[in-house]
């Protein structure tokens, strides 16, 4: 086999979509339909910023695509005012993977769950980040399994009581943000439902990240599993808690910026006092070191039970992408050989009865 | 060229006949030999001699299910069957005239199939004690009487063709790899086939490698002149040209007609092409066909598995792409919610089932028609959509064009049913006239639609002929909408789980494909006193008609009609089934056709099954409608 390059000029995650001068307001963004989520369920708090955070593209509106799967969250494109579809269970990265090779022009998102994204839509997810398909996954982790009301999801801790697991879970759980570096992906960050604008500096990066950009965005289901991430709202625990990544700053956290992340023996990252750690010892970030060890090291910091949690941009490196190489190769194709449907199908072995 | 095979000195082969030449209508030769022989591609050469003789011809290819079965063993065995005749044919043959049979596990296999009387011509260079046990055979058959019947030649084509190779400097190894073209040349002799094809062939397959090249075609021409000049063979044998429609013709299987068929819908239909698939046995040479057109604007996107494949399909659909799926019966069950949401959506789709031999993983490599009843009701709920399948290689053209049509004009997802008979055999193909072609443009929405007047856009408003709904893809302003898996309230497409509106839209989607025009079907009754109809449906139109011509050659009428379109059928059908006395139908399943037949016209049918994972012989199914009109007779008389 041999190995073709395509030489592809660098482009951004939104250079090929139309823009507008109009100016947008995110009651542009509201479609007609009246939102039918849990009083107080996360997903209106993230309804909201993506519809703030949108206008802020200027792009043209009927170019964006919301691609959703099945869950709670995967109801996200009816309450859009802008192209979307409702797909099946999991299915939603495979879809949006053809809508975006064959329409360059559009800025496509998908929305899902961690029922959704993790368990029966996981070898989608996978494959699309590998691929480095130029759409961006929203991934709404309330590590529980919403729509049919309250079973565990791939992301629900170990023990964790629910319908399905009267005597608690026996799973033990994926790390979103590591199982999507171990799958490649180009981009990758997390915020918090509630952090407006952490929340818009990750969707920004994001939409103008050229490959598959993943978010995996905390959300509170206070139905079946209420005040999973409380720890993370609270200003005195957060403050201990939440680890926010800035390119080009040291690592460090705590109320007085007192605790940092820096390197243990084995080629990982662990937290501790900066005191005992030393300034110069602490890891200064930088999400686009290409070698995914970095933001993995990273990743394993945050645990299940939150005591750390990174937020923000582990990963934005740039890569080809599938969809932006599929198009090269049909043009160079039709340029090698004008498509000539005739000549096509006589092709080179004929004979003529007379 | 310098060097020839027998030295003669010309590099021409040219024949100078001592022999007797015997004149027939039709031989069938099958090639077989162990898979690393080669058998596949001295079939397909032989095809292209004679297509390019201008004979009728339909092939067979058996691989076997192991990629690299042992050497030598019967599970190895690899044969290619063709048959060429001087009228039009319409089946690859029931038995072979002619066995080539490269070593003692072709022979065994095959020899079953060789009527008596029929010649065997094999390489006893491979016929060792060892391979000999190898395949369970305790006497040499060639020296005790299981050969007695035949008419047997036995060369030693691995030693004459390393003789012959001597002089080239190619290891005995190698020099003996190209027997398979000693074989051909034997055979193209034998048949008075023209020979600049296969030589060109070899030497444009082998261009990088020259001395290959040579080596193949000296091994060719040594089987010519193995012929020619041992008096071995008394007789040579002619068969005249075919006296076919009048044009210009090319050699071509099911699964490159499909692939051509795909590709000239997206040409047709100025839409770009994207096939979402995942490998699979028999349709995997679709995806390799059309991933070799991207000139074309088709995108081939090789997913991770079968429901990828087809959401990627569906996803381009909703781009406005024209959205390709292929796969065999274990994929359409993966793709089976997909397709669903496709009837939900109402979005064009090409979903294309090249079956094969199940349940479950079942015969990859074997033929079987048993998937039309997954393809009518393979889904959760009522889900219709329209089924098509192709009758021959060559219909597979025109089949998936039809198919693209239906699934534009309806916005459906639509399912067209081949098998590995058809996608592996090939026949000759009138090449058509691309100017003859239909035209198959689609209007996207351009503007909104609402009914009320409002300037909205309401994703399923329909046109009141076909019931289709507007097609308005991303990027369209104004149109804005969302659609998916969820109940759609009539025209708006909101959600909606009002009753009354479910059930409207059950009937809607059903009506919508219930009235998706169909051709009506066309009986073949050349006497016209038929009282028994012959009825089929995809691969099994050669064996029919070949079995139909028989009988009516004893004098028996017989009425023989196929159908292309599954769902919905013609709407004469009714008509057609009640016009005769019995209606019989030959399917490779257990009677699926037979069944919904049975279900929707109410009529008594006469279901002949068989499921042994090869088509139907013309013979079997001679004997099935004889014993039927002779039956019909009696009860008549
Ligand atoms: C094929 C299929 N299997 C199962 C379901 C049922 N189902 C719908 S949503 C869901 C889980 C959703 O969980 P998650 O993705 O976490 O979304 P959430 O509701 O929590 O937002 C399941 C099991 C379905 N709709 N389709
Ligand atoms: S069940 Fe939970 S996730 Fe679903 S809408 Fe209600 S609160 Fe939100
Ligand atoms: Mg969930």
């Amino acid at each position: 086999m041999t190995a073709t390059d395509l030489g592809l000029p660098a482009l951004g995650g939104l250079d090929l979509v139309p823009t507008t001068d109009e100016p947008q307001k995110a009651k542009d963004y509201k479609s007609d339909q009246e939102v039918r989520w849990c009083p107080g369920c996360g997903d209106y708090i993230v309804l909201n910023t993506i519809q703030s955070f949108l206008p802020t593209l200027g792009l043209k509106r009927e170019n964006i695509v919301f691609v959703s799967g099945i869950g709670c969250s995967s109801r996200f494109p009816y309450y859009m005012n802008t192209y979307g579809m409702h797909s099946i269970h999991g299915r939603a990265p495979a879809i949006a993977t053809g809508l975006a090779t064959t329409r360059p022009d559009l800025s496509v998102w998908v929305v899902t769950g961690d029922g959704d994204a993790l368990s029966i839509g996981g070898n989608h997810l996978i494959h699309t980040l590998r691929r480095n398909v130029n759409l961006k996954i929203l991934l709404f982790n309330n590590r529980i399994y919403g729509l049919t009301k309250g079973q565990y999801s791939p992301t629900s801790g170990q023990g964790m009581v629910t319908k399905s697991t009267p005597a608690g879970s026996l799973d033990t759980p994926f790390n979103p943000i590591s199982l999507a570096l171990g799958a490649e992906a180009s981009f990758v960050g997390r915020a918090l439902d509630s952090d407006k604008k952490g929340l818009t500096e990750v969707l920004t990066a994001a939409a103008e990240h050229r490959g598959s950009a993943f978010v995996e965005i905390y959300q509170n289901c206070p139905i079946f599993n209420d005040g999973a991430f409380d720890v993370l709202k609270d200003k005195d625990e957060a403050a201990q808690r939440i680890i926010p990544l800035t390119p080009g700053e040291p690592i460090r956290f705590g109320p007085e910026g007192e605790f940092g992340v820096t390197r243990n023996g084995w080629g990982g990252f662990e937290v501790g006092k900066v005191a005992d750690i030393g300034e110069h010892e602490l890891v200064v970030h930088d999400p686009t070191i290409a070698d995914t060890s970095y933001a993995f090291a990273l990743s394993r910091i945050g645990d299940q039970n939150l005591n750390h949690t990174p937020t923000g941009i582990f990963r934005q490196v740039t890569r080809p992408t599938y969809d932006d190489q599929a198009r090269t190769q049909l043009e160079q194709a039709a340029q090698a050989k004008t498509p000539n449907l005739q000549s096509l199908l006589t092709g080179k072995d004929t004979w003529t009865v007379a | 060229m310098s060097t020839s095979a027998n030295g003669s000195g010309t590099g021409a082969l040219s024949a100078t006949r001592p022999t007797e030449v015997s004149r027939l209508d039709r031989v069938v030769i099958r090639f077989a030999g162990d898979s690393g022989d080669g058998m596949q591609l001295t079939g397909d050469r032989f095809t292209s001699e004679a297509a390019a003789f201008g004979n009728d011809l339909a092939t067979l290819p058996n691989f076997p299910a192991e990629i690299r079965a042992p050497q030598g063993t019967i599970p190895g065995v690899s044969s290619f069957q063709v048959h060429f005749a001087d009228y039009d044919i319409l089946t690859p043959g029931d038995r072979p005239d002619v066995l080539v049979a490269m070593n003692p596990a072709a022979l065994k296999a095959n020899l079953a199939d060789v009527p008596r009387g029929g010649t065997v011509i094999l390489n006893t260079d491979e016929f060792s004690k060892r391979n000999l046990t190898k395949v369970g055979y305790a006497e040499d058959p060639l020296s005790d009487d299981t050969l007695a019947p035949f008419e047997v030649h036995r060369v030693a084509m691995s030693t004459l063709t390393q003789g012959a190779l001597a002089d080239t400097g190619l290891g005995k190894k190698d020099a003996e790899r190209c027997k398979n073209m000693f074989a051909l040349g034997l055979l193209s002799w034998m048949y008075h086939r023209p020979t600049e094809g296969t030589e060109r062939f070899l030497r444009e397959k082998f261009a990088k490698k020259p001395e290959i090249a040579e080596a193949n075609i000296l091994a060719f021409r040594a089987g010519w002149n193995y012929g020619e000049t041992t008096e071995s063979f008394a007789t040579t044998f002619e068969v005249a040209p075919a006296k076919l429609e009048q044009g210009t013709y090319r050699q071509i299987t099911g699964n490159t007609a499909l692939a051509y068929g795909v590709i000239a819908a997206g040409q047709q239909s100025r839409l770009p092409i994207l096939l979402g698939t995942y490998p699979i046995t028999p349709a995997s040479d679709v995806l390799h066909e059309l991933s070799k057109h991207k000139n074309f604007g088709v995108t081939t996107f090789q997913a991770e598995d079968e429901i990828a494949g087809i959401g990627a399909a569906l996803g381009a659909a909703y781009g406005g792409a024209l959205g390709v799926t292929s796969t065999s019966g274990p994929g359409i069950a993966l793709k089976s919610e997909t397709i669903g949401l496709g009837v939900m959506m109402e979005l064009p789709l090409l979903v294309i089932d090249v079956q094969r031999g199940g349940p479950s993983t079942g015969l990859p490599t074997k033929t079987e028609q048993a998937d039309l009843l997954q393809a009518m009701f393979g889904r959760n709920s009522e889900s219709p959509v329209p089924i098509i399948a192709p009758c021959s290689p060559a219909d597979c053209f025109d089949a998936a064009i039809e198919a693209t049509r239906i699934a534009l004009t309806y916005r459906t997802p639509v399912l067209l049913l081949s098998d590995g008979a058809i996608a592996n055999g090939s026949e000759p193909w009138l090449i058509p006239d691309v100017r003859t072609l239909p035209d198959l443009t689609v209007e996207f929405a351009t503007e909104p639609n609402a009914p009320d007047g409002s300037g909205e856009h309401w994703p399923y408003v329909r046109d009141p002929e076909t019931l289709a709904r507007e097609w308005a893809v991303p990027g369209t302003p104004g149109l804005q909408h969302r659609i998916g898996g969820l109940e759609k309230a009539e025209g708006k497409g909101n959600i909606s789980y009002d009753p009354d509106n479910h059930d409207k839209m059950v009937r809607l989607r059903q009506a919508k494909i219930d009235g998706v025009d169909v051709p009506d079907l066309t009986v073949d009754d050349p006497s016209g006193e038929a009282r028994v109809l012959a009825l089929g449906w995809g691969s099994s139109y050669g064996p029919i008609g070949a079995a139909a011509r028989r009988v009516r050659k004893k004098g028996l009428p017989v009425a023989q009609a196929h159908l292309r379109h599954l769902n919905p059928l013609p709407a004469n059908l009714g008509e057609v089934l009640a016009r005769y006395d019995t209606v019989v139908v030959p399917e490779m399943n257990l009677g699926q056709l037979a069944m919904l037949l049975r279900a929707k016209y109410l009529v008594d049918i006469h279901s002949h099954t068989k499921i042994a994972g090869l088509p139907f012989k013309a013979e079997e199914l001679e004997g099935v409608f004889t014993d039927i009109i002779t039956s019909t007779k009696e009860v008549a008389r």
